[in-house]
């Protein structure tokens, strides 16, 4: 692992109205490195993972990213155009709701390469081809490839919408609960799919979840949040099997032992 | 023709005109980019080319030799209705000729003759956002329109192929002006498209319930979206005109009774009448025996 960081933020700070979502918070990201964000409901989760990805705005703070050439940008002082560019190409994000980044009307295949299409794609065969290949690779039958994505259950449905947000092989992938809303043994599957997929493809992750046997199974590191703050992290097991604050003694002890 | 008295030249006042030349002269400027404007009532309702007929008329000059079309014919009712307003509101000479015209008014076709610089081609334009069945946030089709993100008309086109084996679009086949802007072309039939391409025509289209004015210019670049591996074809019936042979016009298909006869003929009047006049014959054109009976 590089001594440079892929994502690194600091003293981020949003509150909405009288509401603190975020209290000076940093995190770092290394290449490569899959980074949990845990806390319960409310506890500014999703507003880190929306401002890391630049999808809503600070109100203190700054994040840098640094490019596969190696130069830093600030990603809320980037161009319209250049951070969309980014978020087509370069990064990735998963929704806890695949509804939400699929277009349901257009087939598991144009879902797929739309991506590509965006980039510039325009040949249908290459397309269609990294279209199946890339349903392969997330555990679908390539001939589902000219379906509609309403007739594919939940677990499809996420899978579906890993390879559409792979298939440009992002560096960077936010996921945002990936497996919320699914059974047991649908989510036991897609995490060694997500697992599995990351450790080869080399991809650095940040997940926010509330399930720390989510955390456990996928993150090298993990950030417990409570309130905005940020009151404890490191690395996954270390923090999982000896935690120090108060409240992740709490979220550690809540959870059932199988 | 003399012009009625009591209206303006051209029907609008000039203040308009000069508020729809200023929005035409903005998008003569970005080719193939929607400019609003400030669309008036017309004496027609919405969808019989109101869009169409102010632009007419922001653009008629009185030496001006006037021709409509609808779907490529003189002698429909709009094409009638629409070309005796203006021989009443403006007294501008009318032509069904393409050849004598310098500027055409036209509903879902271009004509079959090549047209010249010295014309101007205006089209009456339903739905100027080509995206709009695709995206329905007319915010969000703006931005992409502005940042040039048309990745999703793509997966329109991937969508048809992989349903269809080719592009089902027949007509307002997405087009993008000078490597550029995203452009409707109205809803001519995709056959119609090549002819867009570097016309030394100046092409003004006007939607008048969606209040947008927007141009290709002359000999501009425009191209119809496509893959490498499926490349844009166009398509028309294949038959020959009955009436004149032609073989390369675009063809309506014309039901003659209810025993599954048909006929296909040129669906420009004025390019038909031309060739028979210059005695091309098509394979059920009347003969002079027949017309004489009648």
């Amino acid at each position: 692992m590089t001594n440079e960081t892929l994502l690194s933020a600091r003293g981020l700070s949003l509150s909405f109205g009288a509401i603190p979502a975020l209290v000076d918070v940093d995190a770092d990201l290394w290449p490569g490195e899959v980074l949990a964000v845990v806390g319960e409901s409310g506890s500014g989760k999703s507003t880190l993972l929306n401002v890391l990805s630049g999808r809503l705005r600070q109100q203190d703070g700054v994040v840098w990213y640094r490019d596969p050439e190696g130069r830093l940008h600030d990603v809320h002082a980037m161009p319209q155009p250049a951070l969309r560019a980014l978020h087509r190409s370069d990064w990735g994000f998963v929704h806890q709701n695949p509804r939400e980044n699929l277009r349901m009307s257009v087939s598991a295949g144009g879902n797929v390469g739309e991506r590509l299409m965006a980039q510039g794609s325009r040949h249908y065969g290459n397309i269609r081809e990294a279209a199946i290949d890339w349903l392969r690779q997330v555990e679908i039958d390539a001939d589902r490839v000219d379906d509609l994505p309403r007739t594919f259950s939940g677990g499809m449905l996420q899978r579906l919408q890993i390879a559409r947000t792979l298939v440009t092989h992002p560096r960077l992938v936010f996921m945002d609960e990936p497996t919320g809303g699914l059974d047991v043994s649908v989510q036991a599957r897609l995490l060694d799919l997500i697992r599995s997929l990351v450790r080869r493809l080399d991809i650095a992750v940040v997940l926010v979840t509330h399930d720390l046997s989510v955390a456990r199974l996928l993150a090298h590191r993990i950030m417990v949040m409570q309130r905005g703050r940020v009151v404890e992290s490191g690395l996954t097991d270390q923090v999982l099997d000896d935690p120090h604050h108060a409240y992740t003694q709490l979220l550690v002890s809540s959870v059932l032992q199988a | 023709m003399n012009a009625l008295s009591g209206y303006n030249f051209a029907y609008l006042d000039e203040q308009t005109k000069r508020m729809i030349r200023r929005a035409i002269l903005k998008a003569v400027a970005i080719p193939g980019h929607q400019v609003p404007f400030g669309s008036r009532e017309m004496p027609l309702p919405y969808g019989w080319g109101t869009g169409g007929i102010q632009v007419t008329a922001a653009v008629l000059g009185p030496s001006d030799v006037l021709k409509v079309i609808d779907q490529g014919a003189d002698d429909t009712t709009n094409a009638v209705s629409i070309r005796r307003f203006f021989g009443r509101t403006a007294g501008v000479r009318t032509t069904t000729a393409t050849a004598e015209a310098t500027l055409i008014q036209t509903r879902h076709r271009i004509p079959e003759t090549a047209l010249r610089e010295d014309q101007i081609i205006v089209y009456q334009v339903p739905q100027p956002e080509p995206l709009s069945k695709l995206e329905p946030s007319r915010a969000e089709t703006r931005r992409m329109h502005g940042l040039a993100e048309y990745g999703l008309m793509h997966v329109k086109l991937y969508e048809d192929i992989t349903r269809f084996g080719h592009v089902s679009i027949s007509y307002d086949y997405p087009v993008l002006v000078n490597s550029r802007y995203l452009m409707a072309p109205s809803p001519i039939p995709a056959f119609d498209n090549p002819k867009m391409h570097m016309m030394p025509a100046l092409q003004l289209f006007g939607a008048g319930r969606e209040k947008r004015i927007y141009a290709v210019p002359p000999y501009t670049a425009v191209k119809s979206l496509d893959f490498d591996d499926h490349p844009f074809r166009t398509t028309r019936a294949p038959h020959a005109c009955g009436l004149c042979g032609a073989t390369d016009s675009y063809l309506d298909e014309v039901v003659t009774d209810d025993r599954g006869g048909r006929l296909f003929v040129c669906s420009d009047t004025d390019h038909c009448e031309t060739r028979r006049a210059a005695g091309h014959v098509g394979a059920e054109a009347p003969t002079a025996d027949e017309l004489a009976a009648e």
